[in-house]
């Protein structure tokens, strides 16, 4: 290999500091999430304790964060799981030409760059004037699908783009029918992908705080009830509950990746090695 | 007869699978912003909305001199952000793509940087209080390391922060599409660039950075969607003091003076869809999937 040229040292000394600035401060409040009793919102560390963690579980400190925690957790499911089939079913819609799909595609770009504010606005007009009342699991999650659907569907649209036909052909060829094509070949194939889709459906719901501001109704979610937090709560115990909510996000995130890698080995491992003493 | 069978079949099944998704985008996105359209000309007053046909939202909205300074101040905030993004997401991206040669090591590295794109955005915004406070690292660093007397007062609850947490929580919208970018750049082109002779900065110049031109598009129509709609971050690190478009109808939304709410909405979504029309000119999102 050609030794390194000096840009390169350059370039990962900055990349380095990059990646300081994306994680230093949630380090920061990582740290100071252990302050002692009497400690505050900086530095210096106030003696080292798990109090701020403690007042987490009491309810006249925080307020109802378990139930905005639970409430959270089921719609970021909720939202995983459509986010995941609807994405799949427009993924395979969309490799074959249909009237009407430039619109729907554009459509789709539509949902993803319209301000989150209008979307929240706008939906909370509407129930507001047809006298229907807001609600996490009904105005909230459609609010919230219109931000997932589409990375879900850019996802798929990336994979299918990448598929290679001649294994539907080949399962056809050997008398499959549509759904078993699907069922047996396709789905496999692209499972991988979708962990990644249910990633973002359940990721991005679960953060979501600009579209579920106004339709979630008397019952907050999760980001809704930290950022009430911010204008009244002024100790740590906002940090804990940043950190707790952090590593819950982290776990989540690892969680699905190893599960990605391990469908990946199986596939590679269950997949058939034809063809490859040809070349 | 039976090859348009056949065609007309595909396209059910093909309308079928889409409908339950165009049927939520239906009532979630489309009606939602004709209904901000219609209820845009309605009347209200202390109590309550209620439909009218009346341009007074439009005709304040478009004469206060309080719009044209938010405007200005939020493509202020939008400017700095892009520039910023898109200088550290062209460098990083450049490093992954081109300086790691080992691509279990250029995975690990990119999801290193995509991780807290999954995280709370209210959180990060947080997380920099410590920093940035009177009392934060940045201040305590600066004063031992003699560089300053007093604390700088402008290092958090002001513009500064604002765009600090913008380029926090957006960089990643402009490192992702660049890097997916520059991983489809044809090596050889580069190889060829240097057998002819070019140095390295050329080959950037002329080669990399033209070619990294739809990724640099893609991240830039994020950023701008993301930072003219934004509120929170407006709010959240300016203590208050900053305005933006976002803030304006957020303010309106709290006083209950929906129809004024949604004009402004209508607005800025224009400004936004007008700004997008003119950076998709220069992109096929299609063919960089």
């Amino acid at each position: 290999m050609e030794p390194r040229p000096r840009s390169f040292y350059l370039l990962a000394l900055f990349f380095g500091l990059f990646v300081i600035f994306l994680y230093g401060p949630i380090i920061t409040i990582g740290i100071l999430s252990f302050q002692g009793p009497q400690g505050g919102l900086t530095f210096p560390m106030n003696g080292v304790s798990l109090h701020w963690f403690a007042d987490l579980f009491e309810k006249q400190a925080v307020g109802d964060i378990w139930g905005a925690f639970r409430r959270s957790l089921a719609l970021g499911l909720m939202v995983m799981v459509v986010t995941v089939v609807l994405s799949v079913m427009g993924g395979l819609a969309f490799r074959r030409r249909f009237i009407g799909a430039g619109a729907v595609f554009y459509l789709i770009i539509a949902s993803l760059i319209i301000p989150s504010i209008l979307v929240s606005l706008g939906v909370g007009l509407i129930f507001n004037i047809l006298d229907w009342n807001v609600h996490w699991a009904s105005s909230g999650f459609g609010a919230q699908l219109t931000w997932t659907l589409p990375f879900g569907l850019l996802i798929m649209f990336a994979v299918f783009n990448r598929f290679n036909k001649a294994y539907e052909e080949a399962a056809r060829d050997l008398g499959a029918s549509p759904w078993q094509t699907v069922r047996f070949v396709v789905l496999p194939i692209i499972a991988p992908s979708l962990i990644g889709v249910a990633l973002f459906g359940f990721t991005l719901s679960y953060d979501e705080f600009a579209r579920t501001l106004l339709t979630a109704g008397s019952y907050n979610t999760l980001p809704l009830e930290i950022f009430g937090m911010t204008t009244n709560v002024t100790s740590p115990v906002l940090y804990a509950l940043g950190t707790l909510t952090t590593l819950f996000s982290f776990l989540i995130i690892a969680t699905f990746i190893g599960l990605a890698v391990v469908l990946r080995r199986r596939r590679a491992r269950l997949g058939s090695d034809a063809g490859k003493g040809l070349v | 007869m039976k090859i348009k069978d056949l065609i007309s079949a595909s396209e059910r099944t093909s309308w079928l699978l889409v409908s339950p998704l165009v049927a939520i985008l239906a009532f979630f996105l489309l009606l939602p912003i004709l209904t901000l359209v219609v209820v845009s000309f309605w009347n209200y007053n202390e109590f309550t909305f209620f439909p009218d046909f009346v341009f007074d939202n439009y005709a304040y909205l478009l004469t206060s001199p309080v719009t044209l300074s938010v405007y200005l101040k939020t493509l202020k905030f939008m400017a700095l952000t892009w520039i910023f993004c898109t200088v550290i997401g062209f460098t990083v991206a450049y490093f992954l793509a081109f300086h790691v040669r080992s691509l279990g090591v250029q995975i690990g590295l990119f999801l290193l940087c995509t991780i807290p794109f999954w995280t709370s955005n209210i959180i990060r915004m947080i997380s920099w209080i410590p920093f940035l406070g009177r009392n934060g690292l940045a201040n305590s660093a600066l004063i031992s390391m003699g560089v300053i007397d007093e604390p700088l007062d402008w290092l958090l609850f002001s513009d500064f922060a604002v765009v600090l947490a913008f380029v926090h929580l957006y960089v990643l919208f402009m490192v992702v599409p660049v890097f997916n970018t520059m991983m489809r750049i044809d090596k050889s082109l580069i190889e060829a660039a240097r057998d002819a002779g070019a140095s390295g900065p050329q080959i950037l110049a002329n080669v990399i950075i033209p070619l990294s031109k739809p990724g640099i598009m893609i991240g830039s129509i994020f950023i701008v969607t993301l930072v003219m709609g934004d509120f929170i971050t407006v709010r959240f690190m300016s203590g208050g003091q900053s305005a933006s478009v976002g803030r304006v109808i957020s303010n309106e939304i709290a006083l209950l003076q929906y129809p004024a709410a949604a004009a402004s909405a209508v607005v800025l979504l224009c400004t936004v869809l007008l700004m997008i029309a003119v950076m998709m000119r220069f992109v096929d999102i299609r063919k960089e999937l």
